[in-house]
């Protein structure tokens, strides 16, 4: 082409570009103080992990008692939806985050991405859910990570399901289990900080060097565990690291109507690790008041007692009663393998680290 | 050359607007890439990097001289190029039948060879573990065979998992490239060779492949980068034992919420795609030539002769055999009772029945949350479509200004050097960079999109637009510039060129393309997962939401919305290929 196309060409381009760079450096630096000034709306925004279910009707009584109306955000798994939160630091997309979980907690805390509220429903919540004393994270929920076992393998082989973790480790039950890695699920690391909890921080690897010589199969999430390796749902492995609450389900998720679940939770002490789910206000919520009142409706009994069969998890508050389901094939453990949230916190990277070196490598 | 031509000459002028508006137009994806990709990217790395109060240069250099994630990046380099390898040894016989053979059931054989492309990991490997699983139909039959009490293999949570898996997934990747440029070669050709005495590999290696290249690298381009950034094949096949920088990148950003090393390693990965598209383009760029392309039509025929027919049967039972029985037992599992897992043997007929699909038009429990299936198949065709449209919207011009190549315009051909890399960068990005990069990039008005259902197609959009580029380009380049100067003398300006000659010629290319975004939408599952609304669920979407909760109703809603998402992806490919813009008359 000619050359003054072309010259005409470079000045156009330069034009654009500075055009472009422009339009993206306003958009990129618009100043963090333009956001609009807090005004109480009447719509509240919820962020919530992917796992979050509610009853439609459950959900208008709330609507219907304020007047409001709420949205819900989903945004991915628990890690997903808590770094969406982080990012959005001071800017949030919601009033209110749900499903920060303990081995979250004091990660969560840390950032400083929510505010304090002293629920008046706080009273009916037993003291040991309760693990921030700040009241930034309120408990909702609770769910036992328990090893679940295939009923009908175990009557087969005329076998005893194992009653402690130590079992695990002998041959009778060698190659039968199947486990999560912790680095990638969240029972998987359930399971990991319960031989923690057992063995202390300084021996749970030889507990796993036993694990690995037994034949434990691992893989990286739930549902391959579940669905895959799992011999109820045709695979090869009769005992695998799910919830206590997965016998009820297996009722409720019949596909024929049955009356016994065709597994069963181990929830002797000790061998179950307690996972608690926690709501909080986020710092520069534009509707604080309507948030508060949604924490005392998430801990009311409406709410509390629509959980277990949504979500398949524990009610905090003990006033809420448990659907039938639950009364009839839920153990809850009597002693959880407990560690503390903040010790959690601390090391978490490591001990996940350390584990994947042992076991994996 | 030009230069005593008078400024207010007519046609200069003319074509001088002409020539604006087409910037104009190229500027368009350009502009695109700018505000929904760069722009996203670099405040979630400011982002990341300023919370953690490092520069970008730690985590970039803790990344690079630790021993654990110089292995992570061998391996993600070995297995993308081993399944590449494998993926086009595969491809490259199935490409040759569909382009020079017509048979019956062609087209929908084809359409079937897409369908592994948009089905979420967790479906395709509950597919594969129903055919190859230790309680495989194979390992059973081969046990019952051979009057084994053990498995005779196990696939799961190995390397030949991984290799197996993408090659299932991206296999039509090289037949709809390779297949669709070689069905338009010239079929006398190879036939010229032969007549001159050549063997038939001779004629090939000769004369079909090095005609072939522009399209075969470019297939291995795009299988290449999709193994590389490989997540969920990895994660549910391959098992703890092997991890990619993607798997690395999703456990480090969620697990440990640590976005400086995700962020590092995010870019460590775009290098990587920047560098593997660099030298992609060094060697296309050699073997770009035009063309005297034919109407598929012409090249085609009948399967005649016995050893043809051979041939062909052997490479049709295979592809068969790999792509449609895995969806074919995908099928029968979803209307199949419960329990036949456990003990039968295979004689027991089990009962059939549609009670999965049945159910999943209830709303047992009154959720809020409840999707119907109608539902999740409107919000999925309609991000398809947006995703289709706008990606072809870009990638015309982008495919365009690209293939301006051996041409005059000098200096578009510098521009065009120096994008076309840069081009690919949004197919090597890590989904949840790209996830979390729009939801903070576009945080405040005017552009509040944090909410908004069009992130969505947006993000689909970014996955899409270099494939369309990919697909467009090599037909576009084999052009001969002849035609553009037939035209020219005849009295069309370049935009009558474009409509009248150059996408008459490409049509086929285009409905590739449209293809393409269409299923990358439909399946993308990482992205989505992030940013949609729960109001606007995707299929995949509400696939997860039944898998992700025990019992056997579940997982058999799982595999009834897969069977669905399947036949909605099928529909949709012959749909597009129907709508096809207009195949090339006689030349």
């Amino acid at each position: 082409m000619n050359k003054y196309i072309s010259q005409k060409f470079v000045k156009y381009l330069a034009n654009l570009l500075a055009l472009i760079t422009l339009t993206s450096m306003i958009l990129a630096c618009t100043p963090q103080v333009s956001a609009p000034t807090p005004t109480e709306s009447k719509i509240l925004t919820v962020m919530t992990h992917d796992s979050f279910a509610a009853t439609e009707s459950v959900i208008k009584k709330f609507e219907d008692q304020t007047g409001a109306t709420v949205k819900f955000i989903k945004a991915g798994d628990t890690g997903s939806a808590l770094n969406k939160a982080i990012l959005a630091k001071g800017n949030p997309i919601a009033d209110v985050f749900y499903g920060v979980d303990n081995t979250f907690l004091s990660r969560a805390l840390q950032e400083g991405i929510f505010q304090p509220y002293d629920s008046p429903m706080l009273k009916d919540i037993p003291a040991p859910f309760q693990l921030d004393a700040q009241k930034r994270l309120l408990p909702v929920d609770y769910g036992d990570v328990c090893l679940n076992y295939d009923k009908a393998y175990f009557s087969e082989h005329q076998l005893q399901p194992p009653k402690s973790l130590d079992d695990l480790t002998a041959a009778a039950y060698k190659s039968l289990l199947v486990v999560e890695n912790p680095a990638l699920s969240s029972p998987g690391l359930a399971f990991l900080l319960t031989t923690i909890s057992v063995y202390g921080s300084d021996h749970y690897l030889d507990f796993w060097k036993k694990l690995v010589s037994n034949d434990v199969k691992i893989v990286n999430d739930w549902e391959t565990a579940y669905y895959t390796e799992f011999s109820t749902h045709g695979g090869t492995r009769p005992i695998v690291v799910s919830y206590n609450s997965s016998p009820p389900a297996e009722v409720v998720f019949a596909e024929t109507p049955i009356s016994e679940p065709p597994t069963a939770a181990i929830t002797a002490n000790r061998t179950c690790f307690r996972q608690i789910e926690f709501v909080g206000i986020l710092l520069g919520a534009k509707n604080v008041h309507l948030a508060q009142k949604w924490i005392d409706f998430m801990l009311g009994v409406d709410f509390q007692s629509d959980m277990p069969l949504q979500m398949f998890v524990f009610p905090v508050n003990p006033n809420a009663p448990l659907p039938e389901q639950f009364q009839k094939f839920v153990v809850i453990p009597e002693e959880t393998a407990q560690v503390d949230a903040n010790l959690i916190g601390q090391n978490r990277d490591k001990w996940i680290q350390e584990w994947t070196n042992a076991v994996l490598h | 050359m030009d230069e005593r031509r008078s400024p207010l000459n007519r046609t200069a002028f003319g074509s001088r607007i002409l020539q604006g508006g087409s910037i104009i137009l190229w500027m368009l994806p350009l502009f695109f890439l700018l505000l929904f990709y760069f722009y996203p990217l670099g405040k979630i790395s400011l982002l990341a990097f300023l919370q953690s109060q490092q520069t970008a240069g730690t985590p970039i250099l803790e990344a690079i001289r630790s021993n654990y994630f110089l292995r992570v990046i061998g391996f993600t380099f070995g297995q993308a190029l081993l399944s590449t390898i494998l993926t086009l040894a595969a491809g490259l016989p199935a490409a040759y039948i569909f382009a020079r053979y017509q048979f019956r059931g062609k087209t929908f054989l084809r359409s079937l060879t897409g369908i592994p492309f948009v089905l979420p990991t967790l479906v395709v490997a509950a597919a594969f573990n129903a055919l190859l699983g230790t309680r495989g139909w194979l390992n059973i039959f081969l046990m019952s065979a051979l009057g084994l009490t053990h498995p005779v293999f196990s696939l799961t949570n190995s390397l030949g998992a991984i290799l197996i898996a993408h090659v299932f997934y991206n296999l039509t990747i090289v037949i709809r490239l390779v297949g669709d440029y070689w069905s338009r070669l010239d079929s006398r050709l190879p036939q010229v060779a032969r007549v001159l005495g050549a063997t038939s590999w001779q004629a090939f290696w000769k004369v079909t492949f090095p005609l072939l290249r522009p399209a075969f690298l470019a297939a291995a381009l795009l299988v290449m980068i999709f193994d590389f950034t490989s997540f969920g094949v990895i994660l549910v096949l391959g098992g703890p034992r092997f991890a990619t920088l993607e798997v690395e990148i999703y456990y480090q950003a969620t697990g440990l919420l640590n976005m400086p090393m995700a962020m590092a390693l995010s870019l460590i990965q775009l290098c990587c795609t920047l560098a593997m598209t660099i030298l992609y383009s060094r060697l296309s760029a050699r073997v770009a030539q035009p063309l005297n392309l034919k109407p598929a039509l012409q090249n085609q025929r009948k399967i005649l002769h016995p050893h043809e027919r051979m041939v062909a049967f052997l490479i049709i039972t295979a592809l068969i055999a790999f792509q449609v029985l895995p969806l074919f037992g995908l099928m029968l599992r979803s209307i199949t009772h419960a329990g036949l897992e456990r003990g039968q043997t295979i004689s027991t007929i089990p009962s059939l029945s549609l009670a999965y699909y049945r159910e999943l038009f209830i709303n047992r429990r009154a959720s809020l949350f409840y999707i119907p299936p109608s539902r999740a198949i409107v919000v999925s065709l309609s991000y398809a479509l947006t995703t289709v449209i706008l990606s072809i919207l870009l990638g015309l011009p982008a495919a365009w200004l690209l293939s301006q190549h051996q041409r005059s315009r000098r200096m578009i051909h510098k521009v065009a050097r120096f994008v076309e890399p840069i081009l690919m960068l949004p197919l090597g990005t890590s989904a949840v960079t790209m996830g979390l990069g729009l939801l903070v990039a576009f945080d405040r008005p005017p552009l509040d999109l944090r909410a908004s259902p069009i992130l969505v197609p947006l993000a689909h959009t970014l996955v899409a637009f270099p494939f369309v580029v990919r697909s467009l380009l090599p037909a576009w380049r084999s052009i001969r510039p002849q035609l553009h100067r037939a035209a020219a003398v005849l009295g069309a300006n370049n935009l009558q060129t474009i409509l009248r000659v150059d996408l008459p010629l490409i049509g086929r290319a285009v409905a590739v393309a449209a293809v393409f975004a269409f299923s990358i939408s439909l399946g993308e599952f990482g992205a989505t997962a992030l940013l949609a609304r729960p109001e606007f669920p995707t299929i995949p979407i509400a696939i997860y939401r039944y898998l992700s909760q025990p019992g056997e109703m579940n997982y058999g809603q799982a595999l009834a919305l897969s069977v669905i998402l399947m036949l909605v992806t099928a529909f949709g490919m012959i749909a597009i290929e129907r709508l096809r813009v207009g195949e090339i008359g006689e030349f």
